[in-house]
């Protein structure tokens, strides 16, 4: 055991669990954005026929991962895990998504940190030997998310520019135990919970880059890794606001983060959408890695990737109840080996 | 005539121009700020600021939701006048009853007829 | 957990880094959005008053009925809410506003049902507005009443 622990905080995978294939549906606006070309699927209507937007939330998670599966040739049956979550109160686009699926499934909440909570457990239970395949996916939908945290979506309302568009998307990666595949997940680190007093809801970047600086310390003190090791470090949803705050408490830190730093949330709109200070949402670092990142590893662009996805771990009940907003942010590994 | 519509679009146009203040300057949500808003209309009523007021700047006056709540606050002391401690009980909500009213049932029609669209 | 003054520094760069609203330009579409829903009101309660002859408070009515219907129309086509995106309080105190907020959680809770969606979620954001006004009005008029009895 001691072996695979190393520092406080993280672990590395010595077997090396490999990506076997990933898959990534966008929503309309996601479509028109700089990433695009790289989703496999861009739905033009975002309730996919579905009677209500909960209901396309699960279908587009579902579909997600049966395409993943179909690009790996890979039968239901075949795969032993199912890790995934979601927004939604109960999780239920994860797990009604995988009401279809015929795949034991493990419900995960981490906020829009659930890309890399799903990745690592997945990674750590193959390393284990507790499966020889697992499927991490996880989703967001604008218009569930606005109805479940701020308002009805015909309120005319005004929201301040600090504020971020959640993404409508899912992503799904499929790992093997078997390393005949280019992609590996090599370690990975798991966040703490870190609170800097934020209580604006408006400014989720804000109240989530503390823990981000926080855990890519712990990864780099963990691993015994300088900076430079990685081609790319990358965080979930902290937009304009926490990528700017991101690089301002490394930089106290000692750490310069340069151009190998970048956050999905920044990346995933383009400033003349017009949508305030980026995305956010689950499906907001899912889509990036299982679209953008992912495909750059597979051409050897990135060889050395951190990902980092970055969750707000509030409810408008804690919100109300003038709580401030914990944050948290998982650190995973991936190398082209 | 045309001096009713320009006092209706100043005064209307600067009460909505505090508001904005509110939200841009406090951290008061639009809900608080309603809330702020038809309370200080009743509060002027009653210190009978409000009725002169709404003559002078008409719709300017009664349009925004101070005005909603000088209905209120009209309604029950008028009805305080009339009836006693019933009619201060009754009449704010009878006075404002027309545009509640209105706003409910064209509300449900709405919800029956339309279906919201994501926001763009 | 963290020391007061590690969260006011963290404050502070928040407050730099935070975009700021652009305040002259958004206070000034409040101004002109909310000025012509009023000036529209006023022409309403013009015709209420020459053209159907209503007395001045039925004429009120009439006028808040129709800006009421006008908002509920633009509600349901999916435009209050870009109206509301680019004037801001401009378009939320006036009484279309208000109207605004009791049409759109109608229309938004629909599939969860007519009774226990629409119905049950119509006051969401409006309801503070009626619990204030309504209690702030009877305890206007309650004071007004005991006012009157101790003979002023």
């Amino acid at each position: 055991m001691q072996a695979k622990r190393m520092g406080r905080q993280s672990c590395r995978l010595p077997s090396r669990p490999r990506v076997q294939a990933f898959a990534s549906t966008a929503g309309k606006k996601e479509g028109e954005g700089p990433l695009r070309e790289t989703f496999d699927v861009v739905v033009k209507d975002d309730t996919l026929g579905e009677k209500s937007w909960e209901k396309a939330e699960k279908r587009m998670l579902a579909d997600t991962v049966t395409l993943c599966l179909n690009k790996a040739g890979v039968r239901e049956e075949d795969v032993d895990l199912f890790l995934g979550g979601d927004l939604l109160n109960q999780i239920v686009s994860a797990s009604f998504a995988a009401r279809g699926l015929q795949i034991p499934f493990l419900g995960l909440y981490g906020a829009c940190s659930t890309m890399a909570e799903s990745l690592l457990l997945g990674a750590a239970l193959l390393d284990g030997g507790f499966g020889s395949r697992a499927v991490c996916a996880t989703c967001s939908h604008f218009s569930t998310a606005e109805r479940q945290y701020r308002f009805p979506l015909e309120l005319g309302n005004q929201r301040p520019p600090s504020a971020q568009w959640t993404v409508t998307g899912a992503g799904a990666t499929l790992l093997t135990a078997k390393p005949d595949f280019p992609i590996a997940v090599e370690s990975f680190t798991v966040g703490r919970v870190v609170d800097f007093g934020q209580t604006d809801e408006n400014n989720m970047g804000a109240a989530m880059a503390p823990a981000a600086a926080d855990t890519l310390l712990a990864h780099l003190k963990d691993s015994g890794r300088p900076l430079e090791y990685y081609d790319r470090i990358v965080t979930g949803d902290l937009g304009q606001v926490g990528y700017a705050l991101m690089r301002e408490l490394c930089e106290k830190e000692g750490l310069a983060l340069g151009d190998r730093y970048t956050d999905c949330g920044c990346d995933i709109f383009s400033p003349e959408q017009g949508l305030l200070a980026g995305g956010s949402g689950c499906g907001c670092s899912a889509v990036t890695l299982n679209g953008h990142l992912l495909r750059m590893m597979e051409k050897g662009q990135i060889r050395r990737l951190l990902f980092m996805a970055t969750g707000a771990l509030l409810s408008p009940t804690t919100t109300l109840q003038g709580e401030s907003i914990p944050g948290i942010a998982h650190a995973v590994s991936l190398e082209v080996v | 005539m045309l001096l009713m519509y320009v006092k209706a679009f100043v005064i209307g146009g600067l009460i909505c121009t505090a508001g904005q203040l509110l939200l841009l300057y406090t951290r008061l949500t639009s809900a608080r700020i309603l809330v702020l808003f038809v309370t200080l209309g009743v509060a002027l009523t009653f210190f009978g600021v409000y009725e002169p007021f709404a003559s002078f700047a008409g719709a300017g006056a009664t349009v925004p939701l101070t005005g909603f709540g000088y209905l209120l606050g009209k309604g029950a002391i008028d009805g305080a006048r009339e009836k006693g401690f019933l009619g201060a009980l009754s009449g704010g909500t009878a006075a404002a009853a027309g545009g509640i009213a209105a706003a409910i049932a064209l509300g449900y029609l709405a919800a029956v007829l339309f279906t919201p669209k994501t926001k763009e | 957990m963290n020391g007061s003054k590690q969260k006011s520094a963290y404050d502070r760069m928040v407050k730099r880094v935070s975009p700021k609203s652009e305040k002259p330009k958004s206070l000034c579409k409040a101004f002109f959005v909310g000025g012509l829903i009023c000036a529209i009101g006023q022409g309403l309660k013009d015709i209420g008053v020459y053209a159907l002859g209503l007395d001045l408070e039925d004429a009120s009515l009439f006028c808040s009925f129709c800006l009421i219907f006008l908002s509920a129309l633009l509600t349901g086509l999916g435009v209050y809410d870009k109206i509301g995106k680019f004037a801001g309080a401009g378009s939320i105190v006036p009484i279309t506003g208000f109207a605004n907020s009791i049409v759109s959680p109608a229309m938004e809770f629909k599939r969860e049902g007519f009774v226990t969606g629409v119905g049950a979620k119509m006051f969401q954001v409006a309801g503070p507005v009626l619990v204030y006004g309504i209690t702030s009005s009877v305890l206007a008029g309650v004071l007004a009443h005991i006012l009157s009895l101790l003979g002023r």
